[in-house]
């Protein structure tokens, strides 16, 4: 029965098409030896179980999140990454061949670099045009003279390689500054080597796992760290980056902490890696942030992304950049036809592996070529910074092709002209019955590693897809189909993989690891804004309550809650030269208006940013409970019923984000952060409402009472202790002394008597800002004096307390953000001291 | 005529909105030393303290001085004073000056065929567009008025020169330091950094090599007024390739060659590669500079700096 269904040649109508190189069948009348293992595997399978197979793929790459971001995506930033059930494969002697050329490229491509940014060699004896160097942004002037502490200017680099309709492989293009693919590759292999049973795991194929073991140790050895333990991290440009999810793969695989600039600092000319634990020296930057971004202060000014100061760190030999900034300026299509003289220069020997035909028309006769024969070409920007499509110049017709041809003659030097490459073809898998493979443009990408013994290739490579069948240009860029790659080994080695196994009780980990400052950060600004959204919420509900009037419009509170939220910049100051704007108005601003930074739709925005910025670490459901955040508020309520209602939301929301902040966050050095942020905030905020009444006077303070239990959310503490109305000497105790009360003064200090030790102890940092003092003043408080009937200087004594303990409250944020955040000292004397008279 | 003695102070001073935490920055205020300009004595005096300060040269051979703050402050103050003396630039040769300027144009083009000498090879450096200059062919044709066929190299750069201040009109309100050289060129109006900007994108237009310029100017007071502190600015020129010469550097918005009364501090592709001050800051807000230079020959320097306040008193011998 089974044996009815089984696919018996999957290569049954499997037809190439003749004008190419296929890589099936070309070589010979029936597949080559090196494919035979493979598709015996395939034939013994039936269509239905190969396709269970490819689905299987389809779900590994869901499961592991595996993301290309693809820009201007209609269906959204992340589009999945998709893996064809076929792998190409490659017999070891072409590969034995093939590798070699690429690592006599990569030293090659080495040794420019080195000359560029050294003694300019190539461009005195005339091998390389200036135009190619000084005519293009990615020369980085400001590297000139720099030598990178490994010797090395490349570390990782990527070659993409089309196979000619003779056999032989074509360079397309050098990546040199920051490649991406070597980890899709890797999770191309894993994927692919899950969804397919034991027998093929014994299919003689090169395993990947020593390259990166190689990678990996090549960058700590040639770490400048004298006896340190070297740090290697790897920098992104963050979430938003097409291959984002690559870099986290990487890091992870590596071992290397994943990065942002703004992880990063240098002090003394060398690179630190901000921790709440401290500041830890890195060694290696294996980057995948592009030259231009990388140090704002000496190279783009714009960047946001990269480190102020890295290049002087650079320049002192104290971090190794991998690859050195700068070696961005060789991916130009324009060098090409200038390697050939060069490897004779430079290396003695003839060019191993040609580069695609190209004419780089800033030589006159080369231009003259190009445009003579434009529809036979693809003309190209000479320079990657260009960011310009290629175009397919027998596309181009009528005013089009005049003003291209208008472009090419201003700036020939910024165009290259390149031969139309027929690429080679492999089948993928379709999972039609009748025709199951089917033939289709491919393009390899082969990665290299420096290590300290030569050039090591990776044994496979990372095999891109035509999107559709006959297309000719491959780019991730549009989003795309991949392969893995097999390089057919000789003998059977023991596969090896970083990835453990299984994990050991030696892998066990009850604490942390260092944990990076940005995450503190945000999980403190997390509690902050957390806490004052709330805060700003109860506020001007019971403002909008009073205003709508189901009783009457209660004007005296209104004033009251008027001035508090001014205090809290949620109600603009007024202007004094300005119509004051209708209250109802101001308040529904302060609730909705997005372009107001007081409003609590603002405030929630922050929270969610902040949120994002540290999702990893939290559950789904917190993550699905702070998504719903803002929605109550959008649109804007336009009403003062509405506003009450969507605030109501909007609390409850807030006090489940509460629930999850104590019971449903794993209490490490993070967590410390997102607790004693909320408690900063909450104490500070208690001091502002509390002390509105004190400073009021006497009248005006009886009206405030019942709003400011309320907004502080004690009514209930208040109502079931004493059975009254609102007292000043009742309300001051629950709201201030209280310390079993959690909205009270007292409480949220004792609170941070013991969170901010532990803090210390979790940070080792030498000081935990103390607030013991105040609550010892507080505690001596002589409440008897409320007793009297004008009790009007112990109002303003408590009042000058509280707004003491409420700057105390911003100076503790302040510090931990100095201290723990961005790592700088408190400047003691006030910056004046070299003056002129030295 | 002996060299004259200039003393130079230029103060920058920021005041930021908020405490700055972390602060990095390059100065690239000292100084170079040249076959016609001595530097007399450089001193920089930095407010607050920094935690870091070391000193390079940058590829064009710039000194840059970089600093690095890690505690909280609220401003920056940067003194640099320094004296010098400059003598007059080499005349150019009737054989340098006569050479048409589609010869030297071609000079600078790549041909397989031939090696550069090496100053053209130096040269080349500033024949393509840099980070605010452009290679246009607007730029080309507004050059072209008098680059006409034939036309020797130096007359030529004159006549533009000429050209640029009569059809432009100083206007320090109509850009700022980062608009753009295309919108300075289109409204005809600007400062010295756009008009060198213009013409260096001119004549790297037609194919030839320009640098920026970046120094002092000594300006004189309005006819029986006295000289101010503080009254003058930083200024910038051009300068252009001339095979045999060297560099012939050329002061748009004055329609003047630099003669004696041009103080070079340094040179690059344009204004981003010589930035006096560049810095990049964790937090601090807005803030604009204060910028203050005064540039005094030694003959008016004691009466000038009557009351001191000045670091280098004595003209260093």
């Amino acid at each position: 029965m089974i044996k009815q269904r089984a696919v018996t040649n999957v290569l049954s109508h499997y037809r190439p098409a003749e004008d190419r190189y296929d890589e099936l069948l070309s070589a010979g009348a029936s597949p080559a030896a090196h494919w035979q293992p493979l598709l015996r595997q395939f034939n013994q399978e039936t269509l239905d179980s190969l396709n269970l197979r490819a689905q299987t793929v389809a779900n590994a790459i869901t499961e592991d999140g595996v993301t290309y971001n693809v820009y201007e995506d209609p269906l959204g930033a992340a589009r999945p990454w998709e893996v064809d059930l076929m792998p190409l494969v490659l017999g070891a002697g072409e590969w034995q061949r093939l590798s070699a050329a690429v690592a006599q490229r990569a030293e090659l491509l080495d040794r420019v670099l080195a000359d560029l940014y050294g003694d300019q060699t190539l461009l005195n004896e005339g091998l390389l045009p200036p135009a190619l160097v000084y005519g293009q942004a990615g020369f980085q002037w400001p590297c000139q003279g720099i030598r990178p502490v490994s010797g090395r200017y490349l570390h990782l680099y990527a070659v993409d390689l089309a196979r000619a309709p003779d056999g032989g492989w074509w360079v397309i293009a050098d990546r040199t500054q920051a490649p991406s693919g070597a980890g899709y590759a890797l999770q191309n292999r894993l994927v692919i080597s899950r969804a397919f049973p034991a027998p093929f795991h014994n299919l003689p194929v090169a395993n990947l796992a020593n390259f990166f073991r190689s990678l990996q140790t090549s960058l700590s050895g040639f770490a400048p760290c004298g006896n340190e333990q070297p740090l290697c991290v790897l920098l992104t440009p963050g979430r938003f980056n097409e291959t984002y999810f690559e870099h986290v793969f990487l890091a992870r695989y590596l071992g290397f902490p994943l990065v942002e600039g703004q992880d990063l600092t240098v002090r003394d000319d060398a690179v630190y890696l901000k921790t709440l634990q401290g500041l830890r020296r890195v060694h290696v930057i294996f980057r995948r942030l592009d030259d231009g971004f990388c140090d704002p202060l000496e190279l783009r000014a714009d960047s946001v992304l990269g480190v102020p100061g890295l290049l002087g760190a650079v320049r002192a030999g104290k971090v190794l950049m991998a690859n050195a900034l700068g070696s961005g300026v060789l991916e130009s299509a324009a060098l090409f036809g200038f390697l050939p003289e060069i490897s004779k220069r430079l290396l003695g020997q003839p060019l191993a592996m040609p580069s695609v035909a190209s004419w780089w028309c800033g030589e006159k006769p080369a231009l003259d070529y190009v445009l003579e024969h434009l529809d036979e070409l693809v003309i190209k920007p000479a320079f990657a910074s260009m960011r310009m499509e290629p175009v397919f110049g027998y596309q181009r017709k009528g005013v089009e092709r005049d003003r291209l041809i208008r472009k090419m003659q201003s700036h020939p030097h910024a165009y290259v002209g390149q031969e139309l490459v027929h690429l080679s073809q492999a089948p993928i898998w379709t999972g039609q019955p009748d025709r199951p493979l089917a033939p289709r443009s491919i393009g390899l990408r082969v990665f290299v590693a420096a290590t300290p013994s030569g050039w090591q290739v990776m044994p496979g490579g990372l095999t891109r897809v035509a999107s559709e069948a006959g297309v000719e240009v491959i780019s991730m860029q549009r989003g795309g189909l991949s392969k893995d790659t097999w390089v057919q080994s000789d003998a059977s080695k023991p596969t090896t993989s970083l990835i453990k196994k299984r994990l050991l009780v030696s892998d066990l980990l009850d604490g942390e690891r260092d944990t990076p400052s940005r995450v503190g950060e945000n999980l403190f600004w997390m509690g902050r804004h957390a806490e004052r959204a709330e805060g700003t919420a109860r506020l001007l509900r019971a403002a909008l309550n009073r205003l709508s009037g189901h009783d009457q419009v209660d004007e005296e509170a209104l004033l009251g809650l008027q001035q508090a939220a001014r205090i809290f910049e949620t109600l603009p100051e007024p202007d004094p030269d300005a119509a004051p704007e209708p209250l109802p108005r101001a308040l529904l601003s302060a609730v909705g208006d997005l372009d107001h930074p007081g409003s609590v739709a603002s405030i929630l925005k922050g929270l969610q940013f902040n949120a994002s910025q540290v999702r990893d670490r939290l559950s789904s459901d917190n993550w699905h409970a702070l998504n719903r955040l803002g929605k109550p508020l959008a649109p804007p309520p336009t009403t003062a019923d509405g506003a009450v209602r969507a605030l109501n939301l909007v609390l409850l929301d807030c006090i489940s984000l509460a629930g999850f902040a104590m019971d449903d966050i794993t209490r490490d050095t993070g967590w410390v952060f997102l607790i004693i942020g909320r408690r900063l905030e909450r104490l500070a905020n208690l001091c502002t409402l509390i002390s509105v009444p004190l400073f009021s006077d006497r009248f005006s303070r009886s009206t405030m009472l019942e709003w400011l239990l309320e907004v502080a959310n004690s009514e209930v503490t208040y109502r079931t202790r004493y059975r009254r109305s609102p007292e000043l000497l009742a309300v001051v105790h629950t709201l201030v002394m209280d310390p079993t009360n959690p909205h009270s003064v007292m409480y949220q200090l004792r609170q941070l008597q013991q969170e901010l030790p532990e803090m210390g102890r979790k940070t080792g940092q030498l000081f935990p800002p103390d607030l013991s003092d105040f609550e010892r003043t507080l505690r001596g408080l002589d409440l008897h004096l409320f007793e009297k009937k004008r009790p009007d200087e112990a109002c303003e004594a408590l009042g000058n307390l509280l707004r003491d303990i409420r700057a105390a409250a911003y100076r503790v944020s302040d510090e931990i953000q100095r201290q723990c955040f961005i790592h700088t000292r408190f400047s003691r004397n006030s910056g004046r001291r070299n003056g002129v008279e030295h | 005529m002996a060299a004259v003695r200039y003393h130079v102070r230029h103060d920058t001073r920021y005041h930021y909105d908020q405490m700055v935490g972390e602060s990095h920055h390059l100065l690239r205020l000292t100084p170079r030393n040249l076959p016609w300009q001595r530097v007399l004595g450089h001193h920089l005096a930095i407010r607050p303290e920094p935690a870091k300060q070391r000193d390079f040269v940058d590829s064009f051979g710039n000194q840059i001085t970089a600093v690095q703050f890690t505690t909280d402050h609220d401003s920056l103050e940067v003194i640099s004073e320094f004296w010098v003396a400059v003598d007059a630039c080499p005349p150019v040769s009737e054989r340098a000056a006569d050479l048409p300027w589609e010869t030297v144009r071609d000079s600078l083009r790549y041909r397989a065929d031939r090696r550069f000498p090496e100053d053209h090879l130096k040269a080349t450096a500033f024949r393509f567009a840099s980070p605010s200059v452009p290679i246009d062919s607007r730029y080309a044709d507004y050059a072209r008025q008098v680059f006409t066929e034939g036309q020797p190299l130096v007359p030529a750069v004159i006549a533009l020169m000429a050209l640029i201040h009569r059809d432009f009109v100083f206007d320090p309100t109509a850009t700022d330091t980062f608009t753009p050289v295309n919108q300075a060129f289109e409204q005809r109006r600007g400062v010295c950094q756009d008009f060198t900007h213009i013409m260096i994108a001119c004549l790297r237009s037609i194919g030839l090599a320009a640098r920026y310029m970046s120094g002092y100017i000594l300006t004189h007071p309005p006819k029986g007024k006295p000289r101010l502190v503080g009254a003058d600015a930083t200024h910038a020129w051009v300068s252009v390739f001339v095979p045999g010469y060297g560099w012939l550097e050329l002061d748009p918005t004055n329609n003047v060659l630099a003669q004696r009364e041009h103080i070079v501090l340094g040179w690059g592709r344009d204004f981003s590669d010589v930035t006096p001050l560049r810095g990049v800051l964790l937090g601090g807000g807005d803030h604009e500079p204060e910028i203050a230079v005064t540039v005094v020959p030694q003959h008016d320097f004691a009466s000038l700096y009557a009351e001191g306040g000045t670091y280098l008193e004595e003209v260093p011998e």
